[in-house]
């Protein structure tokens, strides 16, 4: 059995990495890293695989731990053959990197960045979802604050003020709330 | 994307404009910085670039080339983005996610070999700065360093003699080996803080634990104890001297003068691609390197880099260095005018013999464990012939030689093998090491102190 670690920021992700990663049978254990554990933990459960988030910056400490012992997973990057490239490649824009012992043959690492990759790019959908309904709210408080200042400047209705900022975002071949944006701005230098 | 003559920076401005311009020429017209592709033959091949950088003060050449408008000037649209590791930069200039990045001197020659690395073909041809780089200890082992020998602690630049004296002590007293830091397996940092140690005769596998920190987290971990010492560029010594937890105790100027330490790396298959792209933005980072040394620049160069976007820190703590004022102390402060040096003393060109050096490092320390023939690998890793390339129609100096011997100027001199002469800085090794660029075995045989995984005899015959 593969034994897996997972060195993650996000105590939330490397759950639901981890769970995963057992449920397709691997030995799995996570750390959130400081650079300055990692040689101990390193040490302590002499991983086949550690699967750690590109973002991190322990990831120069992984590399270091590779370079002074033969022991311990190596960086895989780029592999001859094209399919497993491609994997690489996609794990890398999904944000993960993975350090693969000199055992382990190539089909078996495929499965398990495969996994690891499923999920991450599962939580980063989850949280480009999140970042969109946070745009969006933000966009339409800023929408109705702008009706509302046009309603109190010119003595306009609710419908309206919602068609003059339409209006005049068609005209100018720009964005809705970029329009209320700008009025709010210049609200706030006016009054 | 392949678009010759109509960059596609300048053509988005000319849909954006609106204006029923067609041809190349009246477009050019409407952007401030026009006259760059009219020089006309210089198609580029890729206008819209990612240049990766990690934050420390010595990316500033990539940055300043951006923000003041070097880049944009030559018809480049770079974004810089923001790595948070080497091995990130490593990887995403191999994978071709990024155009190219602020890499350490050493990383085009490991990824070439395949030291620590998947191998891929890496190439640089712009040296990025000079110098930079400090050694910092906690306020606890100065003192110990202090009272093992108050005479070798009086000598500048300071030795590691005394932390010799130290290590015997706690080996005596039965201790483990005290932890100290440094950046990545092939940085200068590593080697640096390496040669500083062997030179007292330190071994630095076996007297003391090595460990990799990232360069933002060295002063937090010297301030928990979890480490005694680092070698790291900066803001991070001075940061430690100004919050009072440590004491710089050398700078790598001092070990090495103008010494190499950032290069402008890419990969092989991308440099082949766009060759015309490559040498634009060598040009606008050469112009860049140009403003940044003048001396009344440098202020606004401390404002650009220590924003949040970029390197993070207060300006107060970059500008020590960035100005050439270092302070090993609280109270004791030297004016270190080279300690970053960007253009002068031929900074931007990438020596083939610097590349030499790093290789016989990597021997040393048994990170290459196959002979190599050194002057092939620098010449395939260091490309002088793009640089010269680039730099033709800027109307600079530029060496004619490949490679040049350090340790030998204790002062300024002139360099005469170049298109006209250049005034360069001086290349003392601390220690009074020469280094012969032609007898690298040579060299690697004056080290007592080494890890060598390589037998020197193939190694010869590998290079004879």
């Amino acid at each position: 059995m593969l034994k897996v670690l997972v060195v993650d920021e996000s105590s939330e992700r490397a759950d639901e990495i981890c769970l995963s990663l057992v449920r397709a049978g691997y030995l799995v254990s996570a750390v959130l890293p400081n650079a300055m554990d990692l040689p101990r933990h390193v040490a302590a459960m002499s991983p086949d695989v550690i699967l750690i988030d590109t973002e991190s910056p322990s990831r120069d400490t992984l590399e270091h731990l590779s370079a002074i012992n033969r022991a311990n997973p190596r960086p895989v990057l780029l592999f001859s053959r094209e399919r497993d490239a491609q994997i690489i490649r996609s794990a890398l824009r999904a944000g993960v990197a993975a350090y693969v012992a000199e055992t382990v043959a190539p089909e078996r690492l495929g499965a398990v960045v495969e996994v690891a990759l499923a999920q991450f790019e599962e939580h980063q959908n989850l949280r480009q979802e999140r970042d969109e309904a946070a745009r969006r709210l933000s966009e339409r408080v800023t929408i109705e604050r702008a009706k509302g200042l046009l309603m109190k400047a010119r003595g306009l209705d609710e419908d309206a003020a919602y068609h003059a900022l339409r209006r005049l975002a068609m005209e100018r071949g720009r964005k809705l709330v970029e329009i209320a944006q700008g009025v709010v701005d210049g609200a706030s230098l006016l009054m | 994307m392949t678009e010759l003559n109509t960059p596609e920076l300048n053509r988005r401005g000319f849909l954006k404009a609106g204006a029923a311009v067609s041809s190349a020429v009246a477009i050019s017209s409407l952007l401030p910085f026009g006259g760059a592709w009219a020089g006309g033959s210089e198609g580029l091949e890729k206008t819209a670039l990612k240049l990766g950088i990690i934050p420390l003060t010595d990316c500033a050449v990539i940055v300043v080339a951006k923000e003041k408008g070097f880049f944009k000037k030559h018809g480049l649209d770079v974004e810089v983005s923001k790595e948070a590791s080497w091995a990130n930069i490593r990887d995403k200039v191999s994978l071709g996610e990024l155009d190219g990045a602020h890499m350490l001197a050493g990383m085009p020659l490991a990824a070439t070999l395949g030291v620590g690395a998947t191998q891929k073909d890496t190439i640089t041809a712009f040296s990025m700065d000079l110098n930079g780089n400090g050694i910092t200890v906690s306020n606890e082992l100065y003192e110990r360093m202090m009272a093992a020998d108050p005479e070798a602690m009086k000598k500048r630049p300071t030795s590691a003699v005394a932390l010799k004296k130290v290590i015997e002590e706690d080996k005596k007293a039965g201790k483990e080996p005290m932890t100290f830091a440094m950046v990545f397996p092939v940085s200068t940092h590593n080697y640096e803080i390496r040669y500083w140690m062997a030179s007292a005769g330190i071994d630095p596998d076996k007297d003391v634990r090595l460990i990799v920190i990232p360069p933002p987290q060295m002063v937090a971990n010297l301030q928990a104890r979890n480490i005694v010492g680092y070698c790291v560029g900066e803001p991070w010594n001075q940061r430690a001297v100004e919050m009072g937890i440590g004491r710089s105790l050398i700078t790598n100027y001092e070990i090495w003068n103008n010494n190499p330490e950032k290069v402008f790396g890419v990969n092989k298959e991308w440099a082949d691609k766009h060759p015309n792209t490559h040498k634009a933005l060598i040009r606008a980072m050469i112009e860049a390197a140009q403003w940044m040394d003048k001396l009344e620049n440098r202020r606004e160069v401390v404002k650009i880099i220590s924003q949040k976007s970029y390197v993070n820190a207060p300006e107060s703590v970059v500008e020590n260095s960035m100005t050439g004022t270092w302070r090993y102390t609280k109270t004791e402060e030297v004016q270190l005018p080279d300690f970053n040096v960007f253009y002068r003393y031929a900074a931007t060109f990438p020596w083939q013999s610097h590349a030499v050096w790093f290789l016989t490092q990597m021997v040393r320390w048994g990170q290459i464990e196959a002979p190599i023939n050194f002057k092939k690998v620098a010449e395939t890793v260091y490309r002088s012939d793009i640089y010269r390339d680039a730099a033709k129609d800027l109307g600079i100096a530029v060496p004619s030689i490949e490679m040049k011997p350090e340790g030998v100027n204790a002062a300024r001199w002139m360099l005469e093998k170049a298109s006209a002469p250049i005034q360069m800085g001086p290349d003392m090794f601390f220690d009074g090491m020469k280094f012969d660029p032609a007898k690298p075995i040579d060299y690697l045989k004056g080290f007592p102190v080494h890890a060598m995984k390589l037998d020197l005899a193939a190694l010869a015959k590998a290079n004879a």
